[in-house]
Order: C-alpha cells, then structure tokens, then sequence
C-alpha cells in the first residue's frame, strides 16, 4: 500500500475516510453475494454480472466526484450504483424486476439509470457508452456548465470502433470526459492478450493525446488518488483524461459462465491481493481500524442489504396494461 | 400569401437556420456539413452565418457522432445529427437502435433522447450499390423513435422544427433526388405537423399510398390515369412510424383499392406492413387484392437503364393500379 499523500487532489488518508473506503467496498461486496444468493433462488433472472473483485475502482472514482457530474457505466454497475448514492433498495428492486426498482424494473441488472444522481446506465453493449458520455460532456461544454462525465468500461471495449471513434472525438473538440478503463484481463472469457496486439490500454488513449495513465485497480487509495488528480485536469481544463485501473473479477463474468479459460490458482492469487482484504490490512497495521471497527460495518451492511432485499419482496409488479408504457413521452414528460 | 421559388435543399437548410436561429440549444453535426457545406449542399453557408460550434464538422465516426448527439440531447441540447446517406448510417445503427430508441425504456421513463438524425436516402443517381438505398422501412420497424419522410417543399422546410420540438428521437430521411426539385414555397412557410399522413390527389377509384422520392412518380401516375378515367387517390404518408392508419383506412374504404408504392425492397418491406394493416383493417372492403411497386430484389445497380428498373416507376405504378381495377 502507498504511503499517505495529502494534496487538494490526493485522498486525505484519516481513521474516518478509511473507514468509509471500507464500508463502500464492502456494501458492494455484500450485496452482489447477496444478489448470486437471490440469483439461485431465482428471485434475479436474466444476466447477472458481479462486481465482486472490482470494488475498489468504482469506489476509489466516485470520491473524486461532484453531484453534478455523470457517469455511464457498463452492464457490470450495481457496484457503481450504490457508491454513486442510489439507495440500495431501489437497486435491489430493480434486480427483482419490481416497479419499485430505479429504473421501474424495465432495465434490470443491466440497465440500472437514476437521474437524481446523473446515473446514465447501464449500457449492455460494449463500448455502446462512450459516444454517449462524449455527448454529455459536449452538452456541458457548449452549455458552459463545468462538469465531468466519468465513463466507465471494461478493457474489451478497446476492441471496439466506438472506444477509438469517442476517444479521438473528446481529444479533438477538447470534451471533459473521464475515461475509466476497468481492465479485468478478460472480455467474458478472452483474455487481453488473445484479443489485442497492445495489451497497454491507457497507450491506446496517448496514441489520441490524452494524458493517460494506469493505476492498481485492486488498490482504492491508489484509485482514489489518480482519479482525483484526473477529475481535477478535467475539471480545470475542460480535456479528457483516461484511467486504466487494473483490476480482477473474482467470479465468473456472468452466472452463466464455467470459467474454462482460466486456472482456479490465478484467482485463488488475486483474491490474495483483493481491494478489501488489502485495504483491511493495511489499515490494521497503520492502525486506522481499530478493534470493533469491522463487525460493526459488516453489521450495518449486513442490514442495509437485509433492508434491500425485503423492500424488493414487498415491491409491485407494474401491471400488464402498463407494458407499451415508457417507449414514447407521455404527456408529463414531453417537455424535458 | 406571396409565394417565392425554392429548391427542396433551400427549403431543408432554411429549416435548419430557423431552428439555429430560434433555440440556442440547436446545432448541427456531421460529416462535412460546415466548411464543406454538407454532401448535398444543404448546409451551405451556415458555417459562415453560425460558427464551428454550432455547425460542427465531424470525423467519419458515424456511430460516436450520432450517439454524441444522443448523449448531448439527453445533457439538454437539441442537436441535428446529419448522417450523408442512409448506408452510412448502418455504422450508427447500435446507437440509434441499442441507445436512443431503448434509453427512455430501459430508464422507466426517466430520460428522453430529443434528437434529431437527418440522411439522405434513395437511388437515381448512378451511385451504385452502397449508397443508393431505401432502408427507412427497417428503421421504421423499431418502437421508440419517429421516422418521417418529407416529399414537398413545405415538408422538407417544416418538419424539422417540430421534430426538434418532439421529447423522443426522431429520424428524417430525404430522397436524395428531391433536393434539385423546383417549386413555389409560402414566403412563412413554417413548422408542419409529424402525424399524419395527407391527401395529395383525391379520387375514387384506386388508392395511391406512397412516400417521400415515389410521391411525384404516384402523382404522375395519377395524372396518367385520370386520363383514362381513372380517379387515383394519392396518399403521402409523410410520417413512416407511426403510421396513421386512419387517413389510410378511410381512403382504402371509399376506394376499395389499393396499391402501395414504396422504393424499399419488397421482401419485409413498409410496403408490406402496409398491406397487411389494410388487409387486417379493411378486408371486407376492398375490391382486389392489395398491390404493391416496390424496388427490385437486387443492389442498386449502377447502369442507368439498370437503376431505373430497380425501382418503381410511373408505368409500372399505372399497371398496377390497371391490374386493381381488372384492365
């Protein structure tokens, strides 16, 4: 673990915010168990694709934003949701389906929106995000608004048109766009060296002049540190920056998935190297968690996700003669 | 109400300056609309009159730019994205289909997508294969946009503003061949309504449904009829999806016949769709079978003589609509 650093841009490195890194990581990892669990149980259908492994990059970004600010995630977002401030009951919902959830149940595990905290999904296509951050980040610059647009995707986006299209857009107009690159190794089961002749993603964004750099992504102060230097650039020069966290998905990509492409020892090794198991560590030894500390978090999170998963059951089903609804305006929503 | 003369390009581009003009939020973007002055020359002279911000030339990123205007009009703009031709746009269809029709969906309603995609379509020109096509009835497929098709110069000059006005996406195509078309334009022309489809010949006899590039051709096919004493109702439907069925049915069952001409292939075809809503709606109406004009099942040829037999034609839609009155 990095020494503390403490800088307008760098983390403060106190008990406190140690504490709340902590308990940010492992409310995401406590639920996705959760969810797997209710996945089982057949309670969550359709794709379920688990954070657990990744917590410290969406963690370590989401400090170093603003409310205002927006973020498009991916398909793998419950994690960015709930540290983004969306309450776990309503992602949970969503998770069942009910019209309780975020979005109104019709997006589901993948398609988690919110537009009190400027959550813009839950994209299920790879690399189908980034035209749309580009655009929100040129609404904002043509709109003289100082935001930052935070666009997270997994390093199987690289491959795509629309990762080279957007990044040389937001180089060339010059648009406040975060790029964050969670690069997990593989793209469902192709690791990054059978797919790509530049393993180096964040080279890939330089070759586009945007300042780039690539950050342990299984270490959230670290995370934390280069996304604040980064959201700062953005924010005080109005350019894209792009992250490459590197990071690892401990379960398989989706429920789906019998893992053949890769050896149960490499992630028996990288859970050694977990963001929440680090971080614990490294806290215990500097003294920052102290006796109670743990169990006191993993009790309230233990609660929170008891809250979420009853708030789900209790939720609705939208009623069948609901089902053409939200395709066009309605009436209340036709002057945006 | 003092007329002036116009193009349907002049017609499009002072549509375009209106809305500039009008709403600060507006802007265009596309592959060489500004210093170009777009492809088909719509856009000539904006640049100088609005500036690069606003009249944004792109690189030949079809799918970043379109879904960047997706992701502007959902940050509060209401961008114009020009798209040169229809078979381009098939490098934007995951935006357009994966992003702007399904966000206001998947989001339960919480965000809309106010975008504007403007693209040439349409063969007649000897441009071959991969830039003559007629694909409006595939986009037309999709829940959650609006495809409209103006044919007249009071269309291509009106409905942009009021597709700029529309919560939901809303795609224009223009038949390339309508741009150099001629003709007399309200001096306050302005915005139209993306609803209905309109009667642009009445008669009682056959039922002409067409659209956007074939509209002319129907209206001389009209003409060519009424001087056989045949009275051809000619239909434009103006608005792709949704269609107004009603304006249709109400023709169909005073007519009793109908034939549908649509520059699209026939297999899977709007022409299609059509056909099958006026056979669920109005079966028990019609005279003889439903008819259709549609392209021929094969690329756009380059040769001429070859592209004009590949898409419908004033003949062609005469015989037809013959064959529907037993001659």
């Amino acid at each position: 673990m990095t020494e503390p650093r403490h800088s307008a841009t760098h983390p403060r490195v106190s008990r406190e915010h140690v504490l709340h890194l902590l308990r940010q990581m492992i409310r995401i990892r406590r639920f996705e168990e959760k969810c797997a669990e209710l996945y089982t149980q057949e309670k969550i259908r359709g794709f379920l694709h688990l954070y657990i492994g990744e917590e410290a990059v969406a963690t370590g970004v989401m400090e170093a934003l603003e409310p205002d600010d927006a973020i498009v995630a991916t398909y793998r977002e419950h994690g960015h949701a709930i540290v983004r401030g969306i309450p776990m009951t309503r992602i949970m919902a969503e998770m069942y389906g009910k019209q309780e959830g975020c979005s109104r149940g019709r997006g589901g595990s993948m398609h988690i929106f919110d537009a009190a905290t400027r959550f813009y999904g839950g994209n299920a296509i790879v690399g189908g995000g980034l035209p749309m951050a580009i655009g929100l980040a040129l609404a904002d610059k043509m709109q003289r608004r100082n935001r930052v647009t935070v666009c997270f995707f997994g390093e199987g986006a690289a491959a795509e048109g629309e990762f080279h299209e957007s990044l040389n857009l937001a180089a060339l107009w010059k648009l406040p766009v975060l790029f964050v690159c969670e690069n997990n190794r593989y793209a469902m089961g192709t690791a990054l060296a059978r797919s790509e002749s530049e393993t180096d993603i964040h080279r890939k964004a330089e070759s586009y002049r945007i300042v780039s750099h690539a950050v342990d992504g299984m270490n959230v102060v670290d995370v934390e540190a280069a996304a604040r230097e980064a959201a700062a650039a953005v924010r005080e020069t109005g350019e894209p920056r792009f992250l490459e966290c590197r990071t690892y998905r401990f379960r398989a990509h989706s429920m789906f998935d019998a893992q053949l492409y890769r050896e149960k020892s490499e992630v028996e090794a990288m859970r050694e190297q977990g963001p929440i198991k680090r971080l614990t560590e490294w806290a215990e030894g500097t003294h920052f968690i102290h006796d109670n500390d743990l169990e006191r978090i993993e009790a309230e999170v233990a609660a929170e996700v008891d809250d979420a998963v009853a708030f789900a059951e209790a939720g609705t089903w939208e009623p069948l003669e609901d089902l053409t609804r939200h395709v066009m305006a309605e009436p209340a929503e036709a002057r945006l | 109400m003092s007329k002036v003369e116009t193009t349907y390009r002049e017609a499009v581009r002072a549509g375009i300056r209106e809305a500039l003009q009008q709403d600060e939020r507006v802007f265009l973007m596309g592959e060489d609309v500004g210093a170009y002055g777009g492809c088909y020359a719509v856009s000539m002279g904006l640049l100088e009159e609005f500036g690069e911000e606003r009249i944004r030339d792109t690189p030949l990123s079809e799918s970043a730019f379109t879904g960047a205007g997706i992701g502007a009009a959902m940050g509060g703009m209401r961008p114009i994205v020009e798209v040169m031709t229809v078979n381009f746009s098939l490098l934007a269809l995951d935006q357009i289909m994966n992003t702007a029709a399904t966000v206001r969906h998947m989001s339960g309603g919480q965000f809309g997508v106010p975008v504007v995609i403007r693209m040439a379509t349409g063969a007649g020109k000897q441009l071959a294969a991969q830039h003559s096509h007629s694909l409006e009835g595939w986009l037309a497929h999709i829940p959650g946009i609006r495809v409209v098709a103006p044919a007249t110069l009071e269309d291509a000059r009106g409905m942009l503003w009021t597709a700029l006005q529309d919560p939901d996406p809303v795609l224009i195509f223009e038949n390339a061949l309508l741009y150099n078309r001629k003709g007399k334009l309200a001096a306050e022309a302005g915005a139209v309504d993306i609803d209905r489809a309109a009667v642009r010949r009445e008669g009682d006899r056959v039922t002409l449904v067409t659209y956007g590039g074939s509209l002319f051709k129907t209206l001389q096919a009209a003409e060519e009829l009424a001087a056989e004493g045949v009275a051809a109702e000619v239909i434009d439907l103006r608005t792709l999806r949704p269609l107004d069925d009603a304006t249709i049915m109400k023709s169909v069952r005073k007519t009793r016949r109908a034939v549908i001409v649509d520059e699209g292939w026939r297999s899977g075809s709007l022409s299609a769709e059509i056909s099958a809503r006026i056979t669920e709606q109005c079966f028990w109406d019609l005279d003889a079978p439903v008819a259709r004009v549609c392209s021929a099942e094969v690329p756009i040829p380059y040769p001429k003589h070859l592209e004009d037999a590949a898409i419908p034609q004033v003949p062609g839609i005469v015989q037809a609509a013959r064959e529907t009155l037993g001659r």
